[in-house]
């Protein structure tokens, strides 16, 4: 599978000099298999980047939701085939106790929000809820399972013919732990992650900021790489960085927890326009 | 290795950080975690057992009445909780491990997830001030 980055940036799109390396649009990554299917994992504004390199002939397109908040989906009316008559586009998000995705998402994809409503857009949308659980889609097996994060939150486990790759990124699972990472039976995340190719992890903060953002739903880069060790991860990319972190704070933070943890996977920094071919070499 | 749900999970973060004795049970009744405070009603520690299941834990926990007469399983708090999936509290008397004799109040409610999920129960005990 082709795994690209569109978008690596958390909380705020974050454009100017200081991220021309790392990126500045939010969460946004595409995954294709052999058989053409085409997964796009969140929809934060690396999203419209995506939607233009597309085919203009593209029939089918299953958007991923890992949750609602606006650095993951602030890119989706600037989806070039959702604007296009007859292509299909499947979208997937968590389930809510209170209203349906399709509901949650007019509530931005509406005025006074947004001018355009989701019902005026030409393509043919479709909206599943994925509490948890697994679904095929093409070649894929998708797998999706709650984890720790503000309001209802996924991650994804996909597997491909011939490699996996998890996307958790917004993810907390050392809060209120006092030992992190404890046993894998009680770590969020853990059965999305283990002996996975390819992890794409929240490594927001420093352990410094940690201290006055614990609860706010993030990782710290350390815990990301306990993460990742605990989950046996052959290769590990530091996701959703933070607003205030420009490409030589984020060079210096992925440098020295690599020199400080000397971690016995690979670890690639996420920037915006890296490439991954999982499995490639299997 | 398989994990637990998320929000099982989450209620164990919560148990840790309580002060209150804190269970929480299975669907099918094994005890997946007990707290600190717990861990002097049962006599044993959490990090000894692991998990226990739901035959151990009945041969841990003698349960009275208020005349001394064994309780009917059936009447116990977390055993409502998990058959019939809604909440209840009791008075009672336990003898634990340690031979001592206490009374309790149990509150017990179901663990009711979403997507008709049904994780378990989660019970507090409150020793009753003698």
């Amino acid at each position: 599978m082709k795994v690209t980055l569109w978008g690596t940036r958390g909380s705020l799109a974050t454009p100017g000099p200081g991220t021309i390396r790392y990126g500045g649009n939010t969460s946004c990554v595409s995954v294709e298999a052999d058989d053409g299917t085409l997964l796009v994992l969140d929809a934060g504004t690396g999203i419209r980047g995506l939607g233009r390199s597309l085919p203009p002939d593209l029939k089918r397109v299953h958007i991923l939701l890992t949750h609602l908040h606006m650095d993951h989906i602030e890119g989706l009316p600037f989806f070039a085939p959702l604007r296009r008559p007859g292509v299909e586009v499947h979208i997937c998000g968590p389930a809510s106790t209170m209203q349906s995705l399709r509901k949650r998402l007019l509530r931005y994809l509406s005025p006074p929000l947004f001018p355009v409503s989701l019902r005026e857009l030409l393509s043919d949308v479709h909206f599943y809820e994925l509490p948890s659980g697994t679904i095929e889609i093409g070649e894929f097996t998708v797998s999706a399972q709650l984890v720790i994060h503000y309001n209802p939150t996924v991650g994804f486990r996909i597997q491909g013919p011939r490699g996996t790759m998890t996307y958790l990124p917004d993810h907390e699972p050392a809060l209120g732990v006092r030992r992190f990472p404890p046993e894998a039976e009680w770590t969020s995340g853990y059965a999305l992650a283990e002996g996975v190719d390819l992890l794409l992890h929240d490594a927001q903060y420093t352990s410094e900021e940690y201290q006055t953002h614990a609860g706010f739903g993030h990782s710290t880069i350390k815990q990301a790489f306990r993460f990742a060790e605990l989950a046996g991860a052959a290769q590990f990319v530091p996701f959703h960085h933070d607003p205030d972190h420009d490409d030589d704070f984020l060079d210096q933070m992925i440098a020295e927890t690599v020199a400080e943890m000397q971690p016995a996977f690979q670890v690639t920094p996420g920037k915006e326009g890296t490439v991954f071919e999982v499995g490639a070499g299997g | 290795m398989a994990q637990q749900e998320i929000e099982v999970i989450l209620a164990r973060h919560l148990a840790e950080q309580l002060v209150m004795p804190i269970f929480i049970v299975s669907p099918s009744g094994d005890l997946l975690f007990y707290n600190e405070s717990a861990e002097s009603i049962l006599g044993c520690r959490y990090d000894e057992t692991g998990v226990m299941p739901a035959s151990e834990l009945s041969t841990i926990f003698k349960t009275v009445d208020q005349d001394g007469k064994s309780m009917n399983p059936d009447d116990l708090p977390i055993v409502i909780a998990l058959t019939q999936r809604h909440p209840a509290h009791k008075r009672f008397w336990i003898r634990g491990l340690d031979g001592a004799l206490r009374q309790i109040d149990v509150t017990a409610f179901p663990l009711n997830a979403q997507a008709q999920r049904f994780l378990g129960a989660v019970a507090i005990f409150w020793e009753v001030p003698q």
